[in-house]
């Protein structure tokens, strides 16, 4: 079953003269462990594409079906519920609570869901591992882990209670050049352990980390790459290891 | 690229033969610059007419090469002198957007799109192949890899750009031509009104 259904959904804001067409009819799915980039400069429609999938928003035209799911007829308390239940959001900035140390951010997702203190402390624990975080700084609080380290604790926050689907946004966007390429990696790592990830950004060596990279220009989905090829790289003929 | 001063860079480690030379540039390169086997004797004999190198026959009757001390002087001038930049590199890209835009002959926004498509291609390759690399530790590799990635990274911000440029253009021609059209309207409108309060 397809873990995101995007239907021939838009947004527009405003009416009249005012009137703004954020996207226009866009369809995209997203199986269960795919990785889909979605590139297009600054207003293209990232974001908003991004909040639709999420549940933060409502398309004004067409549907968004969260696992087979259509959100349209659930009431705020009801978009809140499978929001938490099956999407793990990521932004540029971790949104990590600063008074609560890096194990016990996670751990609070899991203990939303249901699940006893002791028992989502050390799931936080496990996941933070996981992600290359050891004991020790998963008991820092957040304004003494480096930016780098804060945006693994978010990514372990947002795939806590086996969330199937991680929508990103530009989370690389405030790391160097090197600590934005693990993140990346970490992302691929969720992904083939089963979580379908969905990472808007305008960098073209980020989308690359993608399974498919879909376009959109001007709230339309101007191309998309396909999924990958198979073996066959173009290097990798000819090398000797 | 400087054949040249790879093969000095190679020898540097030991003697080696041509073909050994040829195969290690390659496996270094993953088939980046695949070198002709020519193109490495034709270097080689350079280098030894240059006095960089020396050739010794091997007991199978294949010469075998060494680097001599002004080889390794070459080499470490090499390595301390920056890389100058070409100061007009034939761009066959920039070439068909330039030709594109001017001949009228093609859709330069659909160019513009293919080509990124295509970019992002290649560099999924690369990531896929960095991730490999990352694995087993091979940090050279990963350099090379790392170089691909960023040449792509500035062509598709370079074409972003012109994406930008023509949708720019595009504005400005369909905001001039609205407001030619008012203009007109007001001045069709004008008489009328006046007409009105007549």
């Amino acid at each position: 079953m397809t873990v995101l259904d995007i239907d021939h959904a838009g947004r527009v804001f405003g009416s009249g003269h005012l009137r703004v067409v954020a996207l226009d009819g866009v369809t995209l799915q997203v199986g269960p462990g795919e990785f889909v980039a979605v590139m297009g400069p600054s207003g293209s429609g990232k974001s908003t594409l991004l909040r639709l999938a999420g549940g933060l928003d409502r398309p004004t035209s067409g549907r968004v079906l969260l696992a087979g799911r259509d959100l349209a007829p659930l009431d705020e308390a009801g978009l809140a519920e499978a929001r938490r239940r099956q999407v793990g959001f990521l932004f540029q900035e971790a949104n990590l609570l600063p008074t609560l140390t890096a194990a016990e951010n996670v751990a609070l997702a899991l203990e939303l869901d249901g699940v006893r203190p002791k028992a989502a402390m050390a799931g936080a624990r496990g996941l933070l591992e996981s992600l290359g975080l050891l004991a020790a700084a998963g008991a820092r609080f957040p304004a003494q882990l480096s930016g780098g380290e804060q945006q693994r604790v978010a990514i372990a926050r947002a795939v806590a209670g086996g969330r199937s689907l991680l929508l990103a946004d530009e989370p690389t966007g405030a790391l160097d050049v090197l600590t934005g390429e693990t993140v990346m990696g970490l992302l691929r790592q969720r992904c083939d352990s089963g979580c379908a990830v969905v990472l808007a950004t305008h960098n073209i060596r980020h989308a690359a980390w993608a399974d498919r990279v879909v376009f959109l220009s001007g709230g339309r989905l101007s191309g998309e790459t396909g999924p990958p090829p198979g073996p066959g790289c173009l290097l990798e003929t000819g090398r000797t290891r | 690229m400087s054949v040249r001063h790879s093969l000095l860079a190679l020898l540097s480690a030991g003697p080696m033969h041509g073909y050994g030379l040829k195969t290690e540039f390659e496996a270094a390169t993953g088939d980046v610059w695949p070198l002709n086997v020519g193109q490495v004797y034709t270097t080689l004999g350079r280098l030894e007419r240059d006095g960089m190198v020396t050739a010794e026959t091997d007991a199978d009757g294949q010469k075998i090469y060494q680097i001599t001390d002004p080889g390794r002087g070459e080499l470490a001038r090499w390595f301390d002198t920056p890389v100058p930049r070409e100061v007009i590199p034939r761009q066959e890209l920039a070439i068909k957007l330039v030709f594109a835009m001017r001949s009228g002959a093609a859709d330069v926004t659909a160019v513009v799109q293919r080509q990124r498509v295509a970019t992002v291609r290649a560099l999924q390759d690369i990531t896929r192949l960095k991730t490999d690399a990352e694995a087993s530790g091979d940090t050279a590799w990963l350099l090379m890899l790392d170089a691909l990635v960023f040449q792509a990274e500035a062509e598709a911000r370079w074409l972003d750009m012109c994406e930008a440029r023509l949708a720019r253009e595009q504005v400005s021609t369909d905001l001039a031509r609205r407001r030619a059209e008012v203009q007109q309207l007001g001045i069709a409108a004008a008489p009328a009104a006046e007409r009105s309060t007549e």
